[in-house]
């Protein structure tokens, strides 16, 4: 897609075109083999079900699907009263038509784990999601602690390597996002707004990768960064933050009693707008991706297949960029709120 | 709809990780990184203010230099003034002193040629009277007996006297 600008002379240049060149061969190669997949299913007389096989995408699994029939098996984790702790591999769910098993008296029904007794049981499995959430935190330390070395290594120098690529990443949150919403205190923050920040990049980026859980796209992981800004928000609230809320200045007295339930409303319809922008927004590309890829099966036809690859390799660049959006978005407005409530009264 | 309920493992593992991450990342990684940002553009900075503060200095020595060049210059031009005056003042001097000297030279001259004269004088009125002596006594050794050559005589001595 970038062959023409191979003559780049610049090398830096060069190669992040070349890393671009070799993802896009990625995702044509496992759309390929997606595509082989289902055309086997088909094949088998078995009517191919677009819906399934988005839902099962976006969803979380026990086992991680890399492509169809490729199964890495996790580790299931359940707590119950009776039996305690127990540990085992998720592929003990399945037998070998692929076909759903009980095992040691739990039963694994469209990924949810229950007791053949009835009895209540806690499932803490590391599931795909959990797994791709030790991926990017794996990723985030290992970038950052190479950032972090740089730093050390070229004191008062020009940045090198991959410190210089994220140099400017990180002053462009200092500079742009954290300091003008929080103001003066934005350093107390802005440790938290870079690993929020560089999560949910790295995360939206690793869900991108076909075959990758949906995982920045999964709503108890937006939840937790939400409750993040929640608490984070509330607990840094100033006198202003508070009397804003409760009694709200510069409004006619009879008008406060009507704002404050807004208000209160307010302080958890923040968060939520957040843990649901980034959801949906991440789910739904990988919705349109998968659905136009299903075009395919639903046609029948490679002519589709050629098109909807070109559509999807366009819509994946764009992917990108929302990506890199979402992520932003979300640490600018937690700064955003934090800011509000930091602020002393004008 | 199962989509929107967060499943709470997940939540759990989510809280966990990030919370370690977090923790991890904000005490090797974010400080020493944002405190090594803040020295290299606290650093960055000093160097473009004291840049500036050279450059100011420059331009102060610079315009010293050129003060001191014009005060120089007209220091020199009151020097090259004041040494007129005086050398012209030297020679007024020169000339007036000369000029007191060669009149004084002038009357000394002048009086010594006075006093010369008087002296030449009364040597010849001595002389003179010496002469007339010697006349007078040749002219009574000669027997005062031829009267009017002996008063012509007389005539022509004391007419040749006052000549002198």
């Amino acid at each position: 897609m970038s062959g023409e600008k191979r003559n780049m002379t610049e090398n830096g240049a060069f190669k992040i075109y070349k890393g671009l060149i070799i993802y896009g061969l990625i995702c044509l190669f496992s759309m390929v083999t997606l595509q082989q997949a289902y055309a086997s299913d088909a094949g088998d007389a078995q009517s191919f079900n677009p819906g399934d096989m988005i839902n099962h995408h976006i969803k979380d699994a026990h086992g991680w699907e890399i492509t169809h029939g490729v199964v890495v098996p996790l580790p299931v984790i359940l707590y119950s009263e009776s039996d305690g702790l127990v540990i085992f591999s998720s592929a003990n769910f399945f037998n070998e038509a692929h076909q759903e098993v009980p095992y040691l008296g739990y039963l694994l029904s469209h990924e949810h784990i229950s007791r053949a007794d009835g009895q209540s049981v806690f499932d803490f499995s590391i599931t795909k999601n959990v797994l791709f959430i030790f991926i990017d935190a794996a990723i985030m330390l290992l970038v950052f602690f190479a950032v972090a070395r740089g730093y050390k290594k070229n004191v008062g120098k020009a940045p090198k390597g991959v410190q210089s690529l994220f140099e400017p990443v990180i002053i462009y949150i200092r500079d742009e996002v954290v300091k003008p919403s929080i103001g003066e205190k934005y350093q107390t923050y802005l440790p938290y707004m870079l690993t929020l920040f560089f999560f949910i990049w790295f995360g939206n980026l690793l869900g991108l990768i076909p075959g990758a859980a949906n995982m920045t796209g999964n709503i108890a992981v937006t939840a937790v960064l939400a409750l993040g800004t929640f608490f984070m928000t509330n607990f840094s609230g100033k006198k202003a933050y508070w009397s804003h809320i409760f009694w709200t200045p510069g409004v006619p007295w009879w008008l406060r009693p009507i704002i404050l339930p807004v208000e209160l409303i307010g302080v958890f319809t923040k968060p939520v707008s957040l843990m649901v922008r980034l959801f949906v927004s991440i789910t739904a590309g990988h919705i349109v991706v998968l659905s136009l890829v299903s075009l395919t099966f639903i046609f029948h036809s490679w002519m589709v297949g050629f098109g909807s690859t070109v559509i999807v390799t366009l819509i994946t660049i764009i992917e990108l960029l929302v990506a890199t959006i979402q992520a932003y978005v979300f640490t600018m407005f937690t700064s955003l709120y934090i800011g509000m409530a930091v602020e002393e009264h004008h | 709809m199962d989509l929107l309920i967060p499943d709470y493992g997940l939540l759990f593992w989510q809280l966990i990780v990030f919370s370690i991450v977090l923790t991890i990342l904000a005490v090797f990684v974010w400080k020493p990184v944002t405190e090594a940002l803040r020295t290299r553009e606290s650093m960055i900075e000093d160097s473009i203010k004291s840049a500036e503060l050279a450059r100011e200095e420059m331009m102060q020595i610079k315009a010293d230099n050129e003060m001191v060049l014009k005060e120089a210059r007209v220091q020199r031009d009151q020097l090259l003034k004041d040494a007129t005056v005086v050398a012209n003042k030297i020679k007024e001097d020169a000339k007036s002193e000369t000029a007191k000297i060669s009149e004084k030279m002038i009357s000394d001259a002048k009086s010594i040629i006075e006093s010369e004269k008087n002296a030449a004088l009364s040597e010849v009125k001595n002389l003179v009277s010496s002469l007339s002596l010697d006349i007078a006594e040749k002219l009574i050794r000669e027997k005062l007996n031829n009267d009017p050559s002996q008063q012509q005589l007389v005539e022509k001595f004391l007419k040749e006297v006052k000549v002198n």
